[in-house]
């Protein structure tokens, strides 16, 4: 049972796909750690430690996601979390930008994945297993 | 007539308070010095001796009770993993059963943080480091770390329970004294303090009593059953809380200020009064307790002045007379059983107290931050909301003695220049005149009914 960490970073309070999220996780065995709405990279990394989670999932949904997730990983790799898989989706940046340009953007700052809007976290369940056996 | 004689062994006096069970009254109270070097019975003796002589009437005393915090009370080292959850749960443990918390670790321990317990006079170790399910990596290095050390210090195990098993046998092979307890931190942010705080009092009970050679009292007194901070939060609990059909006070706060500490107790949620306030970090517990080793108005002197500067000192120092600060508190610090003879030195005594009162309750209260967000300022509150606490009771010796000691504790407000503190905004102050509150958490052990009722009718 591999242990996670989700919940949507900086001032956003959009509270129901993390809701969504924690629920299917779990359906598919995961062990959640679910710090919610209003998180901080710090609340990220520091329930991660604790629970020696092995992915972190951060939604971001209000449009401030690339200022809210700089500098993650280079705190995570501070923080002795460099093993930890780093993922994010939700509306991660403002309005309709192409979504290539983005996810390049996202994996340049160390996200090993970056999903579109409107992606069923069902689809991501794979790639999470998929990693974590690999790691 | 049934007497219940309740005693506190302090580290400066040891203080009786006699209980008339039917009368329902005190019957009155008495203190002597503490002889913890030569018998401790010989304080005992003289203040029971002087109790007696006081209160002819007193007859047979059917009970005893005592809490001690003599001989340096009782000193803890808490570690964790991350400092603002495992550790910070496990120092709250420690303060919780009535410690003082001489050392946090967090993460990894160190030859040069193991040195520093070797040096120390701890009398037990909290160790704690991840959930349930979570880290377990660290608090197994930790553990090898101490069992390396042997400190000759009971160890309490209050970490992953994962890693429960593996500690076992390491510290059964290093013939450690350890127990194994719940996790104080199972969950994220879930505290659960309660079986760590109770292990802790029984090592306290029937260790570090005896090795302090306190426990020759018991043969008098029968058990010492708890440190003295923790009846001043248990008396403080019940206040808050009443009992059966006699109601309580509400939320509340008490402020001790001590020869070498300030304590500060508060009963209360202390959730955010505010909706757009959002509540951050560890949970923190209905009654709390916090301990400042740095202030106190003796033992503590000189490391208290070295806190503010001579301008900030003006501020609590009423007298116009210019004092050299640092030779007054030096004064104090060297002779701690000195008392102020002059106008002067009594002024110093409440500046003293007054930056005891305002600092502590500080570092006590929890605080609002303010983040600024792209959708505006967001408000992030760490710790406890007081300032709504109904009643701030003062008691230890400065506060009891001093002829005006709501002006002191005046100093827990609201302060315009420590906006973002969230400390009391309009209490009221009662004063524990006859010294009875370490008693009244002893004797509520028992008679919690009495207790309370004795508590209402002499705080004042
Ligand atoms: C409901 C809602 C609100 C409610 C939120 C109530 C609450 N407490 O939850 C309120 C009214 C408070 C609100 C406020 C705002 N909102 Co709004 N809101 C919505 C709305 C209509 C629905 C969101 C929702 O619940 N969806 C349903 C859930 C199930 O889906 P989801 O959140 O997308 O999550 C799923 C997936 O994205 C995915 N997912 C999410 N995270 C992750 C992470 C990983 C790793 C993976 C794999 C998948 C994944 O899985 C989830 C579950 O299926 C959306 C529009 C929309 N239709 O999406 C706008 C929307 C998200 N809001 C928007 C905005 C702009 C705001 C405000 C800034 C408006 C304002 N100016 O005040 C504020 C921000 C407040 C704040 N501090 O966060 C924009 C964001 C635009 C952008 N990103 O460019 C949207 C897209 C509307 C729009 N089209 O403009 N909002």
């Amino acid at each position: 049972m591999y242990t996670v960490v989700i919940g949507v970073i900086g001032a956003d309070v959009h509270a129901v796909g993390n809701k969504i999220i924690d629920h299917v996780l779990k359906e598919h065995g995961f062990n959640v750690v679910n710090i919610g709405v209003l998180s901080s990279q710090e609340d990220f990394i520091n329930a991660a430690i604790e629970t020696d989670a092995k992915a972190i999932l951060v939604s971001s949904l209000y449009g401030h996601g690339e200022l809210d997730c700089k500098y993650m990983k280079e705190n995570m790799v501070e923080a002795g979390l460099s093993h930890v898989k780093l993922y994010v989706g939700g509306n991660i940046v403002v309005g309709k930008q192409d979504f290539t340009e983005v996810e390049e953007r996202f994996k340049k700052m160390g996200f090993d994945r970056v999903y579109p809007p409107g992606t069923n976290i069902e689809h991501a369940v794979g790639d999470i297993k998929e990693d974590l056996a690999d790691a | 007539m049934s007497v219940h004689l309740l005693v506190d062994f302090g580290s400066t006096y040891t203080k009786l308070t006699a209980v008339d069970l039917k009368k329902e009254e005190i019957v009155g109270t008495s203190r002597a010095m503490t002889t913890v070097k030569t018998d401790v019975l010989e304080g005992f003796n003289l203040a029971l001796e002087k109790l007696q002589n006081a209160h002819p009437e007193m007859g047979d005393i059917e009970a005893v009770s005592a809490c001690s915090s003599a001989a340096g009370g009782l000193k803890m080292a808490a570690i964790g993993l991350v400092e603002e959850l495992t550790a910070e749960a496990a120092k709250r443990a420690c303060l919780g059963a009535g410690a003082l918390v001489e050392h946090v670790y967090t993460h990894h321990l160190s030859k040069k943080e193991i040195k520093q317990l070797k040096q120390s006079n701890i009398d037990i170790v909290l160790l704690a480091g991840g959930t349930d399910g979570g880290n377990k990596e660290c608090i197994i290095h930790n553990a090898k770390k101490l069992a390396d050390a042997n400190l000759g210090v009971p160890i309490i195990v209050a970490g992953n329970k994962d890693a429960a098993d593996e500690i076992d046998d390491i510290f059964s092979a290093a013939t450690i004294e350890y127990y194994i307890v719940d996790n104080v931190m199972p969950k994220l942010k879930k505290l659960c303090v309660e079986e760590a705080k109770k292990v802790i009092r029984k090592i306290f009970i029937t260790k570090i009593i005896e090795a302090k050679g306190i426990n020759k009292a018991e043969e008098k007194t029968g058990e010492i059953i708890m440190p003295t901070p923790e009846s001043v939060l248990m008396a403080a609990e019940l206040l808050a809380k009443g009992h059966e059909d006699v109601e309580g006070y509400g939320e509340l706060m008490v402020i001790d200020i001590g020869g070498a500490t300030t304590d500060v107790h508060t009963i209360g949620e202390g959730s955010p009064k505010r909706t757009e306030v959002i509540l951050k970090g560890l949970e923190e517990p209905f009654a709390k307790r916090t301990v400042e080793g740095d202030l106190g108005m003796r033992y503590s002197a000189n490391a208290l002045v070295s806190l503010v500067s001579p301008y900030e000192f003006k501020k609590y120092y009423e007298y116009h007379e210019e004092n050299n600060i640092e030779e007054s508190a030096k004064k104090r610090q060297d002779n701690v059983d000195y008392l102020p003879d002059t106008d002067e030195e009594r002024a110093f005594d409440r500046a003293l107290a007054r930056i005891c009162t305002d600092y502590s309750i500080s570092r006590h209260v929890g605080t609002v931050e303010v983040v600024y967000t792209p959708l505006g300022n967001m408000y992030y509150q760490t710790g406890k909301d007081l300032t709504d606490i109904k009643y701030v009771i003062g008691t230890g010796g400065v506060l009891i003695n001093s002829p005006d000691p709501k002006q002191i504790l005046k100093e827990v407000n609201k302060k315009s220049d420590k906006k973002l503190e969230l400390r009391p905004s309009d209490p009221s102050f009662l004063i524990d005149e006859k010294y009875i509150l370490a008693a009244m958490g002893l004797l509520g052990q028992k008679h919690p009914k009495l207790a309370l009722k004795l508590m209402k009718r002499h705080l004042k």
